[in-house]
């Protein structure tokens, strides 16, 4: 194996091997799209009509219409969560040994992304098999087109996270990515809402879900589970990967970056 | 030859100046001692000399490879132990051992080879399965002298790895980097505490971001006892907090 991929294998077991041994992450990442799915969707499938809109081809059930959403959401969650690992990492110190490395840092930081999406694409796959439990089930080849768009829009949330965790300095400062990242992403996309529902109670809000990246992100995933392609929605997805990633990297330049600042927090 | 040479480096955290004009060269096989106050500066170099800052005056060359221009080439000669404890303590020993080689790139034999001298050296190898957790801080310390080693750098750089530690464990870590400083490694070793440096020692000492003295420790303490020497230079004690 070259040393690049050396590095990789060693950061996504890492990666992996934590997510498992925290039993509560993995249940709560579970948890959470299931009390949505179960909770949410059942009492706003009477309050909502959908209408029929692409990719559906006939009337679907609001639960069906937030499938998608919810797998964007674990992705989400967990972009943020590498990032907040990130941050503590930075605090600990074992962010360092990964940057003195004599690896390219840009790789190694992209390895880090990389095992995210990984055990991202794990939670979503066992959060569909759960939702066909309760009958809720997408065509079966959906299941497989689902998995290249999946891979783009974790990467693009995880570049997100990258480019947070370089900006925060301390994990204090974590819950107001919670309020200021994730929850207008989250509710301000189409996760929940097709576009045109949101253009009946604003344009404005409409707008502001149409350049979210998020709001691609979910449909690129929806897009794939009926085995069709939105192109726009890739171009948006792979646009703001493009600029988050470039984003962390200047973030992590020692020259500019999170690094510029006192070391070991010493007075 | 030098194997580490800082030539007139200077760092500025925004108008304060952390380091100003450092410079000195580190001899092969030779045990370098970075005395100083907290706040002298120690920290900064040593993030200067990794990479997790860099500056634009000066210059720092790793085993003939300037650290701005080749970074990796540099960076590759280097073994950092940072006075922060970075081992993943759910990791076991020889997982952590086997991580850091990955993030140097090394696998298969070459690794093993390497990750068996350091288990050796650590006297450590019927312990390889333990959780990190499960050490002591002095062999917590220890391992990660042995896994900054990995991947066979010339220049070791320890930013007060003392720190924390007991009596027992001080001493007997100060030895053995004496003894792998002996066995050929140029060592930079960080620290506010005399009792640490032997007579032999290169020292430089660094005072609110000036080297004030290199020179070997019994040249620099003279008639004095190095601490005397220190205070005279400094007008302080080495153990004393000074604000940066």
């Amino acid at each position: 194996m070259t040393p690049y991929l050396v590095a990789l294998w060693a950061i996504t077991k890492r990666e992996s091997l934590r997510f498992i041994n925290q039993r509560s992450r993995f249940l709560a990442a579970l948890v959470r799209p299931l009390v949505w799915l179960i909770v949410f969707a059942a009492g706003f499938r009477a309050a909502l009509g959908l209408s029929i809109i692409p990719p559906y081809a006939t009337y679907i059930t609001y639960e069906v219409y937030i499938v998608p959403g919810l797998c964007g959401m674990i992705q989400l969650f967990n972009g943020m969560q590498s990032s907040l690992s990130l941050v503590y990492d930075q605090e600990m110190g074992s962010m360092r040994l990964l940057l003195t490395s004599r690896l390219p840092r840009w790789w190694l930081l992209f390895c880090k992304l990389l095992a995210g999406v990984a055990v991202s694409i794990l939670q979503v796959y066992v959060f569909l098999a759960i939702a066909a439990a309760f009958g809720i089930v997408m065509p079966p080849l959906g299941y497989l087109y689902a998995l290249p768009a999946l891979v783009i829009s974790g990467l693009m949330l995880g570049a997100l996270g990258l480019l947070i965790s370089s900006t925060i300095k301390q994990l204090e400062n974590f819950a107001g990515v919670m309020n200021f990242v994730i929850f207008p992403m989250f509710f301000l996309s189409t996760a929940l809402y097709p576009l045109w529902k949101m253009a009946e109670s604003s344009e404005l809000l409409r707008d502001i879900c149409a350049v979210n990246p998020f709001t691609h992100a979910v449909e690129l995933i929806r897009f794939a589970l009926y085995q069709s392609f939105n192109g726009m929605s890739l171009l948006w997805v792979a646009l703001s990967f493009v600029v988050f990633m470039a984003g962390s990297m200047i973030g992590y330049d020692p020259a500019f970056g999170m690094t510029r600042k006192r070391p070991g927090g010493k007075p | 030859m030098s194997t580490l040479d800082v030539s007139h480096v200077t760092y500025r955290y925004g108008p304060k100046v952390a380091l100003d004009d450092v410079s000195f060269a580190l001899e092969r096989g030779r045990f370098c001692a970075l005395l100083g106050p907290n706040g002298a500066g120690k920290s900064t170099l040593f993030s200067l000399l990794t990479r997790l800052l860099v500056t634009r005056e000066g210059r720092i060359t790793v085993a003939g490879h300037d650290l701005a221009r080749e970074p990796r080439a540099a960076l590759g000669k280097i073994g950092v132990v940072f006075q922060q404890q970075t081992l993943d303590l759910d990791m076991t020993v020889l997982q952590n051992l086997r991580y850091f080689a990955a993030l140097q790139g090394l696998s298969g034999a070459a690794a093993q080879r390497n990750i068996d001298a350091a288990l050796d050296r650590l006297a450590m190898r019927e312990r390889a399965g333990e959780k990190a957790r499960a050490l002591n801080g002095g062999h917590r310390r220890r391992m990660e002298i042995a896994r900054a080693l990995i991947h066979d750098p010339e220049v070791l750089l320890l930013d007060e790895p003392t720190v924390g530690l007991d009596t027992a464990s001080r001493q007997s870590i100060t030895a053995h980097v004496h003894d792998l400083a002996d066995g050929g490694l140029s060592v930079l070793w960080a620290t506010h505490l005399v009792d640490e440096i032997r007579p032999r020692d290169d020292v430089v000492v660094l005072h609110q971001g000036h080297v004030l003295a290199h020179d070997d420790a019994a040249a620099i303490s003279g008639e004095k006892s190095l601490i005397d020497a220190f205070i005279a230079m400094t007008g302080k004690a080495p153990e004393e907090r000074v604000a940066l």
